[in-house]
């Protein structure tokens, strides 16, 4: 009987080398109940922008469409103007993404395999640039590109980006400088005796070994550009609106295209479920690159140690 | 001369070694005195003084302190705003911390569908902006008080500071939670580093999951603690969506003759705000610290 009662109990509560049932069932249900929490509103905008307007406003339907509908969605992608804004999201985030990875990179470098004077110094400014806050910037930026001449150019975005002053750059800066402090030196002296200059050390040793702080870098950039409004609708203008400005002014937009609630009935009148169509839309894209990604993605979290020691 | 040379050749190299690290550094210095120094001290100079566009360029004309009085004495809405989102930074923050760090202790076992769960996580990392958030907050996320009435009748019994918190963290948990994906990240990221030997001694000393946790887990998440910390409250401050920022955006432009200068006066209030905040938390991490030590 005692010994019976070990088994169970060992199934139950586990053991050293194996999860027992019990905490099984309770990580399983502590992380579906707080993913659950965290998908809700996602799973909330796809049902519901696939409900046709007579179905929206019938407060029989509940969570599950009767039919799927995808009128929403059409009208979402002629309101975004969605292979336009596409196009503009695509300038604006994988090109900055490359040139604010590259430019990280290369200060990453600098800072971590070059003894320079005053470099506690460097490492106090960059990441001071990471604590201010975004509207002190915005507006004397505003006011330099406009008096250049870059308001409503894809530079207002890029120069910034080359050098090093992106967004969040300093995250990606000190990601860079972890990475290239921890390999050893011999490898660059070995390539010294070789005869490689300091940018050839650079490129040929340094960056190869670096590629999970590139995809991280990339990615996440790319994301973070993709998803940034608040610079992108001040300094791009109407001409780069990208697909998430679009979606800021989404229901001007849809007035100027449909007309406005005086001339459409019930029926037309933009309602919720175009609006979550939209949504939807705006960050299809970067959802797709993530499902394609993730895994690497995480990966290379883990490998680069993201927050340092 | 030949003993000059002598001397000269390893000062050369240590010199050398200066330019080529500076060489690397000077994309980011001459970035860093266009793109933030110069605007940060044109910002500040913004604040003290009225902004006029002429046609040959921008003049500025001394005003002292009006723009500050204006924001902190007579704009209706500056304070209100001001304090809410002091709140919020308050209210959310622990809560972020203390969430991301479970669920990345819990990511951290090993279990089926592991890489599905942490997709999952990850995701309001990747759709996190301004108008996607708005525009799934304003419909219906989850809302406790429709789930279980309980906890919010208990919650109301309770004095009003503690009532009022503690509602308004449950009621934004949604955004709670899809605010801690970066910190999640981080958490996991440190957690993976932990030395696996360190808890195998611990089990065989015979301690359990729970002293685990105490003993190790939680002492070398402490540094990154402070990281996640620095990191939430400077996020939260960018949030665009809070009412202090709609408010300072609201009058970039129509600032009714003060252009920009309003605007500026009051980006700086907050900006203050956020570094006391800082301030006040990294010196409470300091103070922790010590007493451990003793």
């Amino acid at each position: 009987m005692k010994v019976n009662k070990n088994i169970v109990k060992k199934q139950l509560l586990g053991s050293n080398e194996k999860m027992g049932l019990l905490p099984k069932i309770f990580l399983y249900g502590l992380l579906i109940a707080i993913g659950f929490v965290y998908l809700q509103p996602v799973i909330y905008m796809i049902v519901n922008s696939l409900l046709s307007p007579e179905e929206l406003t019938d407060p029989t339907v509940g969570w599950v469409p009767r039919s799927i509908y995808f009128g929403n969605y059409i009208k979402a992608f002629d309101t975004l103007d969605f292979m336009k804004s596409f196009g503009n999201s695509l300038l604006m985030s994988v090109g900055p993404a490359l040139l604010q990875t590259a430019s990280a990179a290369f200060v990453g470098f600098g800072l971590a395999r070059f003894r320079i004077k005053f470099k506690p110094f460097w490492f106090v400014m960059i990441v001071s640039t990471f604590l201010i806050p975004d509207q002190i910037i915005k507006i004397p930026r505003y006011v330099m590109y406009y008096s250049y001449g870059l308001v409503e150019t894809m530079w207002s975005t890029y120069l910034p980006a080359t050098f090093g002053q992106g967004l969040k750059s300093a995250i990606f800066i000190l990601i860079f400088y972890q990475f290239f402090a921890s390999y050893p030196k011999a490898l660059d002296e070995a390539a010294q005796i070789d005869g490689c200059n300091k940018f050839q050390i650079f490129y040929k040793i340094a960056l190869p070994t670096a590629s999970p702080a590139i995809i991280l870098s990339i990615v996440t950039s790319l994301v973070l550009y993709w998803n940034e409004t608040s610079q992108a609708s001040m300094f791009l203008g109407e001409k780069f609106a990208t697909l998430p400005v679009q979606l800021g002014i989404f229901a001007d937009r849809y007035s100027a295209l449909y007309g406005d609630d005086k001339v459409l009935n019930e029926l037309t009148r933009l309602n919720e479920s175009v609006t979550l169509a939209g949504t939807l839309l705006s960050m299809l894209p970067v959802l797709v690159l993530y499902l394609i990604v993730q895994r690497k993605f995480i990966q290379s979290v883990e490998m680069t140690g993201i927050a340092g020691e | 001369m030949k003993k000059k040379n002598k001397e000269k050749k390893p000062l050369s190299f240590a010199a050398r070694e200066q330019i080529a690290g500076y060489a690397f550094l000077s994309p980011w210095i001459i970035g860093f005195l266009i793109f933030t120094l110069y605007p940060v001290l044109f910002s500040i100079a913004m604040s003290f003084c009225a902004v006029k566009i002429t046609g040959t360029g921008i003049d500025l004309s001394w005003k002292g302190l009006e723009y500050y009085k204006q924001a902190l004495t007579i704009d209706p809405w500056f304070n209100i705003n001001l304090g809410e989102m002091v709140f919020f930074i308050a209210c959310f923050t622990p809560v972020i911390i203390v969430l991301s760090l479970i669920i990345a202790v819990l990511l951290n076992n090993k279990f089926r569908g592991r890489s599905m769960f942490r997709a999952i996580y990850f995701l309001p990392v990747i759709i996190m902006s301004g108008p996607v958030i708005s525009s799934l907050l304003t419909k219906k996320t989850f809302v406790f008080s429709d789930a279980i009435p309980g906890v919010y009748d208990f919650l109301n019994s309770l004095p009003d500071t503690l009532a009022s918190p503690a509602t308004y963290i449950l009621d934004n948990l949604t955004l709670i939670l899809w605010f801690s994906g970066i910190q999640i990240l981080i958490f996991l990221a440190g957690l993976q580093k932990i030395n696996p030997n360190l808890y195998e001694a611990a089990s065989i000393d015979g301690a359990g999951t729970w002293e685990k946790f105490w003993k190790i887990t939680l002492p070398h998440m402490k540094g990154l603690a402070i990281i996640c910390t620095v990191y939430t409250i400077v996020d939260l401050t960018n949030y665009t969506e809070s009412s202090v920022n709609k408010r300072i955006t609201s009058f970039i432009f129509d600032g009714g003759g003060k252009i920009y200068s309003f605007s500026a006066a009051m980006s700086w209030v907050v900006f203050v705000c956020v570094m006391l905040i800082l301030g006040i938390v990294c010196l409470t991490f300091f103070l922790f610290g010590r007493e451990k030590k003793k």
